[in-house]
Protein backbone atom coordinates (compact mmCIF):
# COMPACT_ATOMS: atom_id res chain seq x y z
CA UNK A 1 0.00 0.00 0.00
CA UNK A 2 1.50 3.24 -1.06
CA UNK A 3 -0.89 4.96 1.02
CA UNK A 4 1.75 5.47 3.85
CA UNK A 5 3.57 8.17 1.74
CA UNK A 6 0.48 10.10 0.47
CA UNK A 7 -0.99 10.72 3.55
CA UNK A 8 1.73 11.68 6.51
CA UNK A 9 0.04 13.21 9.70
CA UNK A 10 2.17 15.14 11.85
CA UNK A 11 2.72 15.73 15.30
CA UNK A 12 4.48 19.00 16.44
CA UNK A 13 6.06 19.17 19.69
CA UNK A 14 8.12 22.07 21.28
CA UNK A 15 10.98 20.37 23.76
CA UNK A 16 11.80 24.08 25.17
CA UNK A 17 12.66 25.54 21.37
CA UNK A 18 12.41 29.71 21.83
CA UNK A 19 9.25 29.12 19.66
CA UNK A 20 11.17 30.48 16.38
CA UNK A 21 11.45 26.98 14.59
CA UNK A 22 7.59 26.19 15.70
CA UNK A 23 6.46 29.54 14.43
CA UNK A 24 7.90 27.80 10.95
CA UNK A 25 6.72 24.65 11.12
CA UNK A 26 2.80 26.22 11.54
CA UNK A 27 3.77 28.73 8.61
CA UNK A 28 4.15 25.16 6.33
CA UNK A 29 0.45 24.75 6.87
CA UNK A 30 -0.54 28.42 5.45
CA UNK A 31 -1.63 29.34 1.90
CA UNK A 32 1.72 30.30 0.69
CA UNK A 33 3.50 26.74 1.06
CA UNK A 34 0.43 25.00 2.03
CA UNK A 35 1.57 21.44 3.06
CA UNK A 36 -1.69 20.00 3.11
CA UNK A 37 -1.63 19.35 -0.90
CA UNK A 38 0.82 15.83 0.34
CA UNK A 39 -1.78 15.36 2.33
CA UNK A 40 -0.45 16.08 5.10
CA UNK A 41 -2.13 17.31 8.60
CA UNK A 42 -0.75 18.46 11.58
CA UNK A 43 -2.48 16.35 14.42
CA UNK A 44 -2.09 16.88 17.77
CA UNK A 45 -2.76 13.35 18.41
CA UNK A 46 -0.12 10.34 18.92
CA UNK A 47 -1.91 7.93 18.25
CA UNK A 48 -2.97 8.76 14.69
CA UNK A 49 0.65 10.52 13.68
CA UNK A 50 3.30 9.03 11.55
CA UNK A 51 5.99 11.73 11.69
CA UNK A 52 6.97 13.26 15.29
CA UNK A 53 8.62 17.03 14.58
CA UNK A 54 10.41 17.95 17.35
CA UNK A 55 11.61 21.50 18.18
CA UNK A 56 14.04 22.79 20.36
CA UNK A 57 16.81 21.30 23.06
CA UNK A 58 15.24 18.86 25.02
CA UNK A 59 15.30 19.33 29.09
CA UNK A 60 15.11 17.34 32.37
CA UNK A 61 11.61 18.34 32.98
CA UNK A 62 10.24 17.53 29.36
CA UNK A 63 12.41 14.38 28.22
CA UNK A 64 9.32 12.09 29.70
CA UNK A 65 6.98 13.86 27.57
CA UNK A 66 8.97 13.27 24.60
CA UNK A 67 9.33 9.71 24.92
CA UNK A 68 6.02 9.07 26.04
CA UNK A 69 4.68 10.70 22.71
CA UNK A 70 7.10 8.61 20.63
CA UNK A 71 5.85 5.64 22.49
CA UNK A 72 2.16 6.24 21.93
CA UNK A 73 2.72 6.58 18.36
CA UNK A 74 1.91 3.37 16.63
CA UNK A 75 4.27 1.94 13.81
CA UNK A 76 5.92 2.69 11.25
CA UNK A 77 6.99 6.45 12.66
CA UNK A 78 9.84 8.75 11.54
CA UNK A 79 11.18 11.32 13.93
CA UNK A 80 12.26 14.65 12.55
CA UNK A 81 13.84 16.95 14.67
CA UNK A 82 13.30 20.58 13.35
CA UNK A 83 16.19 24.19 13.87
CA UNK A 84 19.56 23.15 14.79
CA UNK A 85 18.84 22.96 18.64
CA UNK A 86 16.83 19.80 18.36
CA UNK A 87 19.74 18.57 16.20
CA UNK A 88 22.46 19.13 18.62
CA UNK A 89 21.07 21.51 21.73
CA UNK A 90 22.36 24.36 19.92
CA UNK A 91 23.04 27.90 21.47
CA UNK A 92 21.44 26.37 24.66
CA UNK A 93 23.87 22.99 24.29
CA UNK A 94 25.81 23.92 27.59
CA UNK A 95 22.53 25.04 29.74
CA UNK A 96 22.54 22.85 33.24
CA UNK A 97 18.89 22.12 32.13
CA UNK A 98 19.59 20.66 28.71
CA UNK A 99 19.96 17.20 27.68
CA UNK A 100 20.89 18.14 23.89
CA UNK A 101 19.37 16.94 21.18
CA UNK A 102 16.38 15.11 20.65
CA UNK A 103 18.40 11.89 19.12
CA UNK A 104 19.44 11.98 23.36
CA UNK A 105 16.36 10.76 23.78
CA UNK A 106 14.59 9.32 20.87
CA UNK A 107 15.81 7.92 17.57
CA UNK A 108 15.99 10.63 15.49
CA UNK A 109 15.52 9.48 11.54
CA UNK A 110 16.10 12.95 10.11
CA UNK A 111 17.66 16.44 10.92
CA UNK A 112 16.73 19.58 9.81
CA UNK A 113 19.40 22.19 10.79
CA UNK A 114 18.99 26.33 10.61
CA UNK A 115 17.81 28.60 13.42
CA UNK A 116 15.36 28.98 12.62
CA UNK A 117 14.63 26.46 10.50
CA UNK A 118 12.82 27.76 7.05
CA UNK A 119 9.48 26.24 5.80
CA UNK A 120 11.11 24.89 2.95
CA UNK A 121 13.89 22.58 4.60
CA UNK A 122 11.24 21.82 6.87
CA UNK A 123 9.41 20.81 3.96
CA UNK A 124 12.27 19.24 2.40
CA UNK A 125 13.11 17.26 6.01
CA UNK A 126 9.16 15.94 5.77
CA UNK A 127 9.65 14.34 2.69
CA UNK A 128 12.73 12.64 3.13
CA UNK A 129 11.53 11.17 6.75
CA UNK A 130 8.32 9.93 4.27
CA UNK A 131 11.15 7.79 2.63
CA UNK A 132 12.52 6.39 5.59
CA UNK A 133 9.03 5.72 6.46
CA UNK A 134 8.10 4.02 3.42
CA UNK A 135 11.19 2.20 4.25
CA UNK A 136 10.36 1.47 7.86
CA UNK A 137 7.03 0.30 6.64
CA UNK A 138 8.47 -2.44 3.95
CA UNK A 139 10.25 -3.57 6.86
CA UNK A 140 7.77 -4.23 9.18
CA UNK A 141 5.24 -6.13 6.27
CA UNK A 142 8.17 -8.53 5.50
CA UNK A 143 8.64 -9.18 8.93
CA UNK A 144 5.20 -9.90 8.90
CA UNK A 145 5.38 -12.27 5.91
CA UNK B 1 -40.67 -1.09 -4.61
CA UNK B 2 -40.42 -4.51 -4.90
CA UNK B 3 -38.50 -7.16 -2.86
CA UNK B 4 -35.91 -7.33 -5.29
CA UNK B 5 -36.31 -3.58 -5.76
CA UNK B 6 -35.20 -2.99 -2.66
CA UNK B 7 -32.86 -5.87 -2.20
CA UNK B 8 -31.22 -4.56 -5.03
CA UNK B 9 -30.38 -0.95 -3.53
CA UNK B 10 -29.45 -1.83 -0.22
CA UNK B 11 -26.50 -3.67 -2.29
CA UNK B 12 -26.30 -0.59 -4.00
CA UNK B 13 -25.75 1.37 -1.06
CA UNK B 14 -23.28 -0.99 0.50
CA UNK B 15 -21.00 -1.13 -2.14
CA UNK B 16 -21.45 2.87 -3.94
CA UNK B 17 -21.83 4.73 -0.81
CA UNK B 18 -18.03 4.36 0.74
CA UNK B 19 -17.15 5.46 -2.76
CA UNK B 20 -19.35 8.52 -2.68
CA UNK B 21 -18.37 9.16 0.67
CA UNK B 22 -15.14 9.22 -0.03
CA UNK B 23 -15.23 11.78 -2.72
CA UNK B 24 -17.76 14.00 -0.88
CA UNK B 25 -15.10 13.88 1.86
CA UNK B 26 -12.38 14.75 -0.57
CA UNK B 27 -14.68 17.32 -2.20
CA UNK B 28 -15.16 18.86 1.89
CA UNK B 29 -11.11 18.89 2.15
CA UNK B 30 -10.76 20.34 -1.52
CA UNK B 31 -13.55 23.12 -1.10
CA UNK B 32 -12.49 24.49 2.40
CA UNK B 33 -8.90 24.00 1.18
CA UNK B 34 -9.83 26.78 -1.45
CA UNK B 35 -12.32 28.57 0.80
CA UNK B 36 -8.62 29.32 2.47
CA UNK B 37 -7.35 29.98 -0.42
CA UNK B 38 -4.30 27.15 -0.50
CA UNK B 39 -4.16 24.60 -3.14
CA UNK B 40 -5.73 21.63 -1.08
CA UNK B 41 -5.26 17.85 -1.11
CA UNK B 42 -6.39 15.31 -4.03
CA UNK B 43 -9.56 14.55 -4.06
CA UNK B 44 -8.84 11.12 -3.21
CA UNK B 45 -7.29 11.94 -0.04
CA UNK B 46 -9.56 10.57 2.54
CA UNK B 47 -8.98 6.99 0.87
CA UNK B 48 -5.13 7.16 0.84
CA UNK B 49 -5.64 7.81 4.92
CA UNK B 50 -8.05 4.84 5.24
CA UNK B 51 -5.54 2.74 3.03
CA UNK B 52 -2.75 4.40 5.53
CA UNK B 53 -4.30 3.74 8.79
CA UNK B 54 -5.11 0.42 7.84
CA UNK B 55 -1.21 -0.68 7.27
CA UNK B 56 -0.30 0.94 10.29
CA UNK B 57 0.34 -0.72 13.87
CA UNK B 58 -2.82 -1.31 16.02
CA UNK B 59 -2.91 0.35 19.48
CA UNK B 60 -6.00 -0.03 21.52
CA UNK B 61 -5.95 0.07 25.27
CA UNK B 62 -8.59 -2.47 25.92
CA UNK B 63 -10.36 -5.02 23.03
CA UNK B 64 -14.06 -4.10 23.86
CA UNK B 65 -13.17 -0.21 22.38
CA UNK B 66 -12.17 -2.56 18.74
CA UNK B 67 -15.73 -4.18 19.18
CA UNK B 68 -17.88 -0.79 19.77
CA UNK B 69 -16.10 0.60 16.91
CA UNK B 70 -17.04 -2.52 14.56
CA UNK B 71 -20.87 -2.51 15.71
CA UNK B 72 -20.84 1.49 15.15
CA UNK B 73 -19.45 0.73 11.63
CA UNK B 74 -22.16 -2.28 11.01
CA UNK B 75 -25.03 -0.21 12.22
CA UNK B 76 -24.22 2.45 9.98
CA UNK B 77 -24.25 0.53 6.95
CA UNK B 78 -27.25 -1.46 7.97
CA UNK B 79 -29.54 2.02 8.68
CA UNK B 80 -28.15 3.18 4.98
CA UNK B 81 -28.87 0.12 3.50
CA UNK B 82 -32.33 -0.11 5.22
CA UNK B 83 -33.28 3.64 4.20
CA UNK B 84 -32.47 3.19 0.32
CA UNK B 85 -33.52 -0.20 0.39
CA UNK B 86 -37.22 1.73 1.43
CA UNK B 87 -38.03 0.46 4.77
CA UNK B 88 -39.55 1.84 8.12
CA UNK B 89 -38.17 5.49 8.25
CA UNK B 90 -38.61 4.51 12.38
CA UNK B 91 -36.85 1.79 12.56
CA UNK B 92 -33.97 3.75 10.35
CA UNK B 93 -33.78 6.26 13.14
CA UNK B 94 -33.54 3.99 16.14
CA UNK B 95 -31.23 2.12 14.52
CA UNK B 96 -29.19 5.43 13.66
CA UNK B 97 -29.32 6.57 17.46
CA UNK B 98 -27.86 2.76 18.47
CA UNK B 99 -25.24 2.88 16.03
CA UNK B 100 -24.36 6.63 17.41
CA UNK B 101 -24.93 4.76 20.47
CA UNK B 102 -21.95 2.57 20.07
CA UNK B 103 -19.82 5.20 19.23
CA UNK B 104 -20.14 6.90 22.21
CA UNK B 105 -19.61 3.69 24.11
CA UNK B 106 -16.40 3.07 22.12
CA UNK B 107 -15.77 6.51 23.42
CA UNK B 108 -16.20 5.86 26.85
CA UNK B 109 -14.59 2.64 27.35
CA UNK B 110 -10.99 4.02 26.95
CA UNK B 111 -9.48 6.25 30.09
CA UNK B 112 -8.40 9.40 28.22
CA UNK B 113 -10.20 12.00 29.38
CA UNK B 114 -10.54 13.66 26.20
CA UNK B 115 -12.03 10.56 24.80
CA UNK B 116 -14.21 10.74 27.84
CA UNK B 117 -15.33 14.35 27.39
CA UNK B 118 -16.17 14.04 23.93
CA UNK B 119 -18.33 11.38 24.66
CA UNK B 120 -20.18 13.54 26.77
CA UNK B 121 -20.16 16.45 24.35
CA UNK B 122 -21.65 13.75 21.59
CA UNK B 123 -24.54 13.07 23.95
CA UNK B 124 -25.92 16.29 24.74
CA UNK B 125 -25.75 17.05 20.87
CA UNK B 126 -27.41 14.19 20.39
CA UNK B 127 -29.80 14.98 22.78
CA UNK B 128 -30.02 18.73 20.59
CA UNK B 129 -30.97 16.96 17.18
CA UNK B 130 -32.82 13.17 18.17
CA UNK B 131 -35.85 15.41 18.72
CA UNK B 132 -35.97 16.98 15.00
CA UNK B 133 -35.14 13.71 13.26
CA UNK B 134 -38.55 11.98 14.92
CA UNK B 135 -40.40 14.92 14.32
CA UNK B 136 -39.07 14.65 10.66
CA UNK B 137 -40.45 11.11 10.70
CA UNK B 138 -43.94 12.19 12.50
CA UNK B 139 -44.42 14.72 9.65
CA UNK B 140 -43.72 12.59 7.09
CA UNK B 141 -46.76 10.33 8.78
CA UNK B 142 -48.98 13.12 9.36
CA UNK B 143 -48.48 13.82 5.73
CA UNK B 144 -48.34 10.60 3.78
CA UNK B 145 -49.88 8.22 6.52
CA UNK B 146 -47.13 5.97 6.27
CA UNK B 147 -43.78 5.86 8.06
CA UNK B 148 -41.82 3.79 4.83
CA UNK B 149 -39.34 5.40 2.87
CA UNK B 150 -40.72 3.65 -0.04
CA UNK B 151 -44.23 4.76 0.20
CA UNK B 152 -42.85 8.28 0.89
CA UNK B 153 -40.87 8.30 -1.98
CA UNK B 154 -42.96 7.06 -4.64
CA UNK B 155 -45.89 9.79 -3.06
CA UNK B 156 -47.43 12.81 -5.08
CA UNK B 157 -45.56 16.03 -4.47
CA UNK B 158 -42.62 16.96 -2.59
CA UNK B 159 -42.62 16.88 0.50
CA UNK B 160 -40.40 19.94 1.38
CA UNK B 161 -43.49 22.06 0.34
CA UNK B 162 -45.93 20.83 3.46
CA UNK B 163 -42.84 19.70 5.62
CA UNK B 164 -40.50 22.96 5.30
CA UNK B 165 -39.96 23.77 8.82
CA UNK B 166 -39.25 20.03 9.38
CA UNK B 167 -36.72 20.59 6.30
CA UNK B 168 -34.91 23.29 7.60
CA UNK B 169 -34.81 22.13 11.36
CA UNK B 170 -33.31 19.01 9.65
CA UNK B 171 -30.79 21.20 7.77
CA UNK B 172 -29.95 22.71 11.27
CA UNK B 173 -29.21 19.53 12.45
CA UNK B 174 -27.33 18.37 9.59
CA UNK B 175 -24.35 20.07 11.00
CA UNK B 176 -24.38 18.49 14.05
CA UNK B 177 -24.93 14.81 12.61
CA UNK B 178 -22.17 16.05 10.30
CA UNK B 179 -20.02 16.76 13.31
CA UNK B 180 -18.90 20.45 11.52
CA UNK B 181 -18.34 23.80 12.95
CA UNK B 182 -19.88 25.41 15.33
CA UNK B 183 -20.68 21.96 16.38
CA UNK B 184 -18.00 20.05 16.02
CA UNK B 185 -17.42 19.93 19.71
CA UNK B 186 -17.13 15.98 20.25
CA UNK B 187 -15.14 15.50 17.50
CA UNK B 188 -13.03 17.48 15.86
CA UNK B 189 -11.03 17.25 12.08
CA UNK B 190 -8.31 19.02 13.72
CA UNK B 191 -6.78 17.30 16.52
CA UNK B 192 -4.59 20.16 17.98
CA UNK B 193 -7.48 21.81 19.29
CA UNK B 194 -9.96 22.00 22.86
CA UNK B 195 -10.25 18.14 23.64
CA UNK B 196 -7.55 16.72 21.43
CA UNK B 197 -9.17 14.85 18.48
CA UNK B 198 -12.41 14.27 21.34
CA UNK B 199 -14.37 10.89 20.75
CA UNK B 200 -11.43 10.09 18.32
CA UNK B 201 -8.38 10.05 20.40
CA UNK B 202 -7.40 6.62 21.42
CA UNK B 203 -8.86 5.35 17.93
CA UNK B 204 -5.64 3.77 15.89
CA UNK B 205 -4.97 1.82 12.76
CA UNK B 206 -8.04 -0.31 11.73
CA UNK B 207 -10.09 1.07 14.06
CA UNK B 208 -9.69 4.53 12.49
CA UNK B 209 -10.18 3.32 9.07
CA UNK B 210 -13.63 1.88 10.38
CA UNK B 211 -14.34 5.04 11.62
CA UNK B 212 -13.49 7.31 8.58
CA UNK B 213 -15.47 4.60 6.66
CA UNK B 214 -18.55 4.74 8.88
CA UNK B 215 -18.56 8.58 8.51
CA UNK B 216 -18.66 7.80 4.87
CA UNK B 217 -21.54 5.52 5.01
CA UNK B 218 -23.38 8.05 7.56
CA UNK B 219 -22.58 11.29 4.97
CA UNK B 220 -24.59 9.23 2.17
CA UNK B 221 -27.25 7.98 4.56
CA UNK B 222 -27.95 11.73 5.51
CA UNK B 223 -27.55 13.34 2.18
CA UNK B 224 -30.31 10.53 1.17
CA UNK B 225 -32.81 12.00 4.05
CA UNK B 226 -32.30 15.51 2.86
CA UNK B 227 -33.24 13.99 -0.89
CA UNK B 228 -36.30 12.03 0.32
CA UNK B 229 -37.43 15.68 1.15
CA UNK B 230 -37.52 16.34 -2.54
CA UNK B 231 -38.85 12.61 -4.06
CA UNK B 232 -42.11 12.84 -5.87
CA UNK B 233 -42.02 9.13 -7.53
CA UNK B 234 -40.39 10.49 -11.02
CA UNK B 235 -37.16 10.72 -12.33
CA UNK B 236 -37.13 14.47 -11.94
CA UNK B 237 -37.85 14.37 -8.15
CA UNK B 238 -34.66 12.21 -7.68
CA UNK B 239 -32.54 14.16 -9.84
CA UNK B 240 -33.58 17.31 -7.96
CA UNK B 241 -33.14 15.77 -4.46
CA UNK B 242 -29.64 14.53 -5.53
CA UNK B 243 -29.05 18.19 -6.36
CA UNK B 244 -30.27 19.51 -3.01
CA UNK B 245 -28.30 16.86 -0.85
CA UNK B 246 -24.85 18.10 -2.80
CA UNK B 247 -26.41 21.88 -2.02
CA UNK B 248 -26.73 20.99 1.17
CA UNK B 249 -23.04 19.27 1.31
CA UNK B 250 -22.02 22.41 0.05
CA UNK B 251 -23.87 24.67 2.66
CA UNK B 252 -22.03 22.57 5.35
CA UNK B 253 -18.87 22.85 4.09
CA UNK B 254 -19.24 26.81 4.21
CA UNK B 255 -21.02 26.50 7.50
CA UNK B 256 -18.17 24.65 8.74
CA UNK B 257 -15.62 27.18 7.43
CA UNK B 258 -17.11 30.01 8.39
CA UNK B 259 -18.18 29.13 12.01
CA UNK B 260 -16.29 28.88 14.87
CA UNK B 261 -16.83 26.31 17.47
CA UNK B 262 -19.34 27.08 19.93
CA UNK B 263 -20.23 25.34 23.56
CA UNK B 264 -22.43 22.46 24.08
CA UNK B 265 -24.72 24.79 25.89
CA UNK B 266 -25.49 26.81 22.45
CA UNK B 267 -25.95 23.62 20.67
CA UNK B 268 -28.41 22.41 23.31
CA UNK B 269 -30.57 25.16 23.38
CA UNK B 270 -30.21 26.11 19.56
CA UNK B 271 -30.80 22.19 18.79
CA UNK B 272 -34.37 22.67 20.98
CA UNK B 273 -35.40 26.73 19.84
CA UNK B 274 -35.22 25.14 16.16
CA UNK B 275 -37.20 21.97 17.43
CA UNK B 276 -39.88 23.89 19.22
CA UNK B 277 -40.15 26.19 16.61
CA UNK B 278 -39.69 24.79 12.92
CA UNK B 279 -40.36 21.44 13.98
CA UNK B 280 -43.25 21.34 16.44
CA UNK B 281 -44.70 24.66 14.77
CA UNK B 282 -44.44 22.32 11.50
CA UNK B 283 -46.50 19.36 13.35
CA UNK B 284 -48.98 21.90 14.27
CA UNK B 285 -49.47 23.12 10.83
CA UNK B 286 -50.22 19.45 9.58
CA UNK B 287 -52.24 18.65 12.14
CA UNK B 288 -54.63 21.97 11.60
Amino acid sequence: MSGTTKSPWLLHYDASSCNGCDIEVLACLTPLYDVERFGVINTGDPKQADLFLVTGAVNDQNKNVVRQLYEQMPEPKVVVAVGVCACSGGIFGDCYNIIGGVDKVIPVDVYVPGCAARPESIIDGVVKGLAVLEEKRKKISEAKS
Amino acid sequence: MTTIESILMAVAFIALAPAIGCLLAGVDRKVSARMQKRRGPPILQPAYDVGKFLSKEQITPNSTQDFYVVCFLLFTIGTGAMFFAGMDLLLVIFTLTLAETFLILGAYSSGSPYSQIGAQREMYVAMAYEPVILLMAVCYYLEYGSFSVSDISSSDGMAVVPLIGVFLAFLFVLTMKLRKSPFDLSLSHHAHQDIVRGMATEFSGRTYAMLEISHWYESVMLLGMVALFFANGTVAGIVIGIIAALLAWILEIWIDNGFARMKWQTALKSGWVVTLVLGMGNVAVLLI
